[in-house]
């Protein structure tokens, strides 16, 4: 029999294979890591209600092998068409349609050099903020609490110089999210956000920011950070412009974290390529339509579930993937 | 003779689109129509030397032009040195230094 093949076990894939398997279809997960579940293992607690991250993953991941869902780890797809994909290896498998769920790329905040990320001391993303919260091990100067944070939105999106024009959409919240979790470790400290535009657009979340100033004493500024430089003692002095009073702003602090965006895939390109797939000008992978089609893509055959067409929140992510799902299992019927 | 009381009318602070005349900031976007793009982030201000040393702040001198507000705006504008470093970090990618060229330009005679 054959099978659907799902490209991307992060969780827009296991919850495709899921809901293909409910619906009477026998899926096939091609994961490139050793591991099932993409970006989400590296996260620590998850935005709004600071919920583990395992707790997403592992329903997912036991039902995934409760089901005997057929997944092939360490399995790169490098090309696909609606009715067959080539690996790595060079193996080719002939299949009933294909499910394209091979997420985003993090931004690599070293492209931005003026905030020093990779130069100077005591620069992180947050992405290193995670895995410091998962490790436990907060690695900052000399080994004492920092007294002073600031926390830069919007790096590596909305920049047209990084060739990044579009918005990431989660790293406002995760900002909000990061500067509540690290109060409540360092309870002396003061934390600062710079941002331009706070993107608050799901339940609950303009709730978290208002917590975080109210409850937190966590303090916005409203300017983009222009650059940063490394002091002698090891902390980083920042310059922004406080647009609210229209002065110019500098600062030494302990930590400087950039929010780095969420960009696509360079294999996007490749892919859009050999299957005759559109893409959108950021990059990530255009869907038919914005609307009934919005985990279609414009070849019968080819679907799409996750953030492989834009950034998204998990939530998001999930009811995409049992969407794309469904419009597979129409489109067998009505073949 | 005129009395002093000690104190006088202030000239109304408010911005007033009705009566302000947007024909220099309508051929100023014309001309460089990025500069509709702005997000008003202070990279400008922020990275700018003049603006750390004087009261210059490029990123209110444009946008009260943009609104119609023209005076002041040439002489504040002379103090800028044309290095080109807010042009080098604008996130929308607008050709600051031409923005500052092409308002003195227009506002010459202001
Ligand atoms: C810093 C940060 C914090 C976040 N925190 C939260 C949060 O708290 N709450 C929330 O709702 N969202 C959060 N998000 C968003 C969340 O990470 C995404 O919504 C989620 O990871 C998207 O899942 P995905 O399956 O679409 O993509 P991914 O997680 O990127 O998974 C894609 C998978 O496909 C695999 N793959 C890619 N290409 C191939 C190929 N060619 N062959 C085989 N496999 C391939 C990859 O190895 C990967 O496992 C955060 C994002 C960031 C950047
Ligand atoms: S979500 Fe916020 S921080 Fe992220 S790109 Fe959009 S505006 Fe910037
Ligand atoms: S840096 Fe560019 S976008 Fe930001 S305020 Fe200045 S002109 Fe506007
Ligand atoms: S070009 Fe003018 S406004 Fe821009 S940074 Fe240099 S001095 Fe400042």
């Amino acid at each position: 029999m054959l099978k659907v093949a799902v490209i991307g076990g992060g969780i827009a894939g296991m919850q495709t294979a899921l809901r293909l398997r409910e619906l009477g279809i026998e899926p096939i997960i091609f994961e490139r890591d050793k591991e099932l579940g993409g970006k989400v293992r590296n996260w620590h607690l998850l935005f709004p209600t600071f919920t583990e991250s395992e707790a997403v993953l592992l329903p997912l991941k036991n039902r995934v092998a409760r089901e005997k869902i057929e997944v092939r780890l360490a399995t790169e797809v490098r090309e696909f068409d609606s009715t067959s994909v080539t690996l790595a290896s060079g193996e080719k498998i002939v299949v009933e349609a294909v499910v394209v769920c091979t997420g985003f790329t993090i931004f690599d905040a070293r492209v931005k050099d003026e905030y020093g990320y990779g130069i100077y001391d005591n620069v992180y993303t947050s992405v290193d903020i995670e895995r410091m919260f998962v490790d436990g091990k907060f690695a900052h100067w000399r080994g004492e609490e920092p007294e002073r944070i600031a926390i830069l939105h919007c790096v590596g999106s909305r920049d047209e110089k990084v060739c990044q024009r579009h918005c990431s959409k989660v790293c406002c919240v995760t900002g909000v999210k990061q500067a509540i979790e690290l109060k409540r470790r360092f309870p002396k400290a003061d934390i600062f956000n710079f941002y331009m535009d706070i993107r608050m657009f799901g339940p609950g979340y303009e709730e978290l920011y208002h917590t975080a100033q109210r409850e937190y004493g966590i303090h916005f500024v409203r300017g983009r950070i222009s650059e940063a430089s490394p002091l002698m003692d090891g902390r980083v002095q920042i310059k922004a412009e406080d647009t609210l009073t229209g002065r110019p702003l500098r600062m030494s602090v302990d930590m400087f974290i950039l929010l780095v965006g969420m960009r696509s895939n360079s294999e996007n390109e490749h892919f859009a390529r050999t299957a005759d797939l559109r893409l959108a000008d950021s990059g990530f992978m255009q869907p038919k339509d914005l609307f009934v089609n919005n985990v279609c893509s414009n070849e019968e055959g080819i679907f799409y579930a996750g953030t492989v067409t834009a950034p998204k929140s998990i939530g998001e992510v999930l009811n995409e993937a049992s969407m794309a799902a469904d419009r597979v299992a129409e489109y067998l019927k009505e073949r | 003779m005129a009395l002093n009381f000690g104190y006088n009318i202030s000239k109304p602070r408010v911005i007033d689109i009705d009566r302000n005349n947007l024909r220099k900031s309508v051929e100023i976007i014309r001309e460089l129509p990025e500069l509709q793009a702005c997000i008003g982030c202070g990279t400008c201000t922020a990275s700018c030397t003049a603006g750390n040393l004087t009261s210059f702040n490029f990123r209110k001198v444009h946008t009260l032009v943009r609104r119609g507000e023209y005076q002041g705006a040439y002489e504040e504008l002379n103090k800028c040195m044309l290095c080109g470093k807010c042009r080098l970090l604008c996130p929308r990618g607008i050709n600051t230094r031409g923005v500052i060229m092409l308002i003195k330009r227009k506002l010459g005679d202001f």
